[in-house]
């Protein structure tokens, strides 16, 4: 789908460039922080955290493990030390808090690269593409997990290419750099969205502990709603929006397929979305907008 | 999930043996991707305190903490191309062997046990045995005195040791065999690096390539009388005494 109207250009006009722009330049300075923490050693001697995703240490006392490796670790029947369990139990507590799948848009180093691929998409490349069922994932978790528990073996850590970039940009390698080139092409010329959206198992996990987090996106202003599509536009899990934005009940974003990108607060002229918590159901109209307070 | 999906019976129905479909297929393609990555090349060796390699590949979490523990920078993380399941940490003991540290900090830094934390002696680590691969290049088989891979052993006399026996070549002189001892060999790789063939004639080779196994149903006379405390038949032990007709 090819828009005539480019997203976030009204917003841009009536609240100023940054206004525009703010999470999303948030989130690519909370990418490249956390690789930072990671790369401040290797490259300068200073040590905060070492590791990769799947695993860490941070200043050598935060243990922290991706609770789907470990999840898949046990499948595998390995008796792990303690260490891993409370790694993973941070993780996994931390995402309940604050919002699923903003591993997958604050985090994850694979986000930039689809990012690109779903906005040079958006310019350049006419017609729908391949249409994957956003439920796909939960399969292909599905099958990650049960291959995981067949051979005995963590299975998706072979290919995972979300971690697997993380470690070559942190251990250097080539691998995931061919993974992140494929996942990229795949995005732009085959399906919209395609595998953070339809594919990957990491983004589907975080989405099933995204359908109980506290932090969420919330319609809270979508009275002055004007329809004019920017936010499903920019939205990487469009289907989302709809039940907030124009049902009569809660303005929160519910599901968990929701990344908490805030691209939407981002892009949207009338300033209708904004952070909250999932049980924040206040609907105020209008909201007070940054040109207002400027 | 998508709202609105066919809710009626036989909608849920088909969604539901999609989904199998989909699981099942991604689960094989996984199986086989699995598979595949237990290839572990002979020369990649893991570091102290590894459990056995399908063991080891359920438990580690591929993070790299092994390697950042590591202070001579031994271990390596596979890559997807490499000789290795992805993100695995391994070492070549031809390019750095592991220096056996004391306080074995790989193995402690490891924070799912696949590295086992129960090895405190590093002497106990078994990473892989050294094997004699090629007697017919190595020079003290060949009647010299090199000595190198006895020398660099840090359990020297006890991996390793020289075994003399007489050259028959030169009919006067000795052949200083080197010998491992398995029971004793950390599979550290020292002697393999140190080899001063252009190809080593020692080789440290993983356990599962390198061991053999006595099937179970074999019994070793001397240890079953040992562990009964006699003879198993008695008597049996002694041969007819033969000697010429009428002899003392």
């Amino acid at each position: 789908m090819t828009f005539e109207r480019i997203p976030g250009v009204a917003a841009t006009a009536r609240r100023g460039w940054f206004a525009a722009h703010k999470f999303l330049l948030l989130r690519r300075l909370s990418q490249l922080g956390f690789l930072a923490l990671f790369l401040t050693g290797p490259w300068f001697g200073l040590w905060i955290a070492k590791g990769t995703l799947a695993s860490s240490l941070t200043l050598n006392v935060l243990p922290l493990t991706d609770p789907l490796v470990a999840l898949q670790s046990l499948l595998a029947r390995h008796v792990p030390e303690a260490r891993m369990l409370t790694g993973a139990a941070i993780v996994l507590i931390a995402y309940l808090l604050l919002g699923g799948r903003t591993f997958c848009s604050w985090v994850c180093p694979i986000n930039p690269v689809t990012d690109l691929a779903g906005y040079l998409r958006r310019r350049f490349v006419e017609g729908k593409g391949l249409i994957l069922k956003p439920a796909t994932r939960y399969w292909g978790l599905g099958g990650v997990l049960l291959a995981s528990a067949v051979t005995g073996s963590i299975a998706y850590e072979v290919i995972n290419p979300v971690t697997t970039f993380w470690r070559d940009l942190v251990f250097g390698g080539v691998a995931g750099l061919v993974m992140a080139a494929m996942i990229f092409l795949f995005d732009l010329f085959v399906a919209k969205n395609g595998f953070c959206g339809h594919l990957c198992p990491v983004g589907a996990f975080y989405g099933l502990i995204g359908a109980k987090t506290v932090l969420r996106v919330s319609a809270r202003g979508r009275e002055n709603c004007d329809d004019c599509l920017d936010c499903f536009a920019v939205c990487p899990e469009p289907l989302v929006i709809a039940p907030a934005l124009r049902g009569k009940d809660s303005p929160v974003i519910r599901s968990g397929a929701c990344t908490a990108c805030g691209r939407c607060a981002d892009v949207c002229s009338e300033h209708i979305f904004v952070y909250a918590t999932r049980f924040d159901r206040r609907v105020e109209s209008p909201l007070k907008t940054e040109s207002q307070n400027g | 999930m998508a709202a609105g999906a066919n809710m009626t019976r036989r909608g849920l129905l088909r969604d539901a043996a999609r989904g199998a479909a989909v699981t099942g297929l991604c689960s094989a393609g996984f199986f086989g991707l699995v598979q595949q990555s237990r290839a572990l090349a002979p020369n990649f060796l893991r570091p102290p305190g590894a459990l056995a390699e399908a063991d080891f590949l359920a438990a580690c979490l591929r993070c790299g903490l092994c390697v950042r523990a590591c202070p001579y920078d031994i271990l390596k993380l596979a890559d997807f191309v490499g000789a290795a399941a992805n993100g695995t940490p391994y070492f070549v003991a031809r390019k750095i062997p592991c220096e056996m540290c004391e306080d074995i900090p790989c193995a402690k830094a490891c924070p799912s046990g696949a590295l086992d934390h129960a090895l405190e002696n590093i002497d106990d680590a078994r990473m892989g045995v050294a094997v004699i691969t090629s007697r017919e290049t190595c020079l003290n088989l060949q009647g010299l005195r090199c000595d190198v891979c006895h020398r660099v052993c840090p359990l020297s006399g006890k991996a390793i040791t020289l075994e003399d026996r007489h050259n028959a070549r030169t009919g006067k002189h000795a052949i200083f065999e080197p010998v491992v001892h398995a029971d004793a060999c950390t599979g550290c790789g020292k002697c393999e690096k140190a080899c001063v063939l252009e190809e080593a004639a020692i080789k440290v080779l993983p356990l599962a390539l390198a061991n053999g196994k006595i099937a179970a149903h074999y019994r070793l006379g001397w240890e079953e009388k040992k562990k009964a405390g006699h003879e198993l038949v008695p008597g049996i032990g002694g041969l007819p005494v033969r000697r010429p007709e009428g002899a003392p």
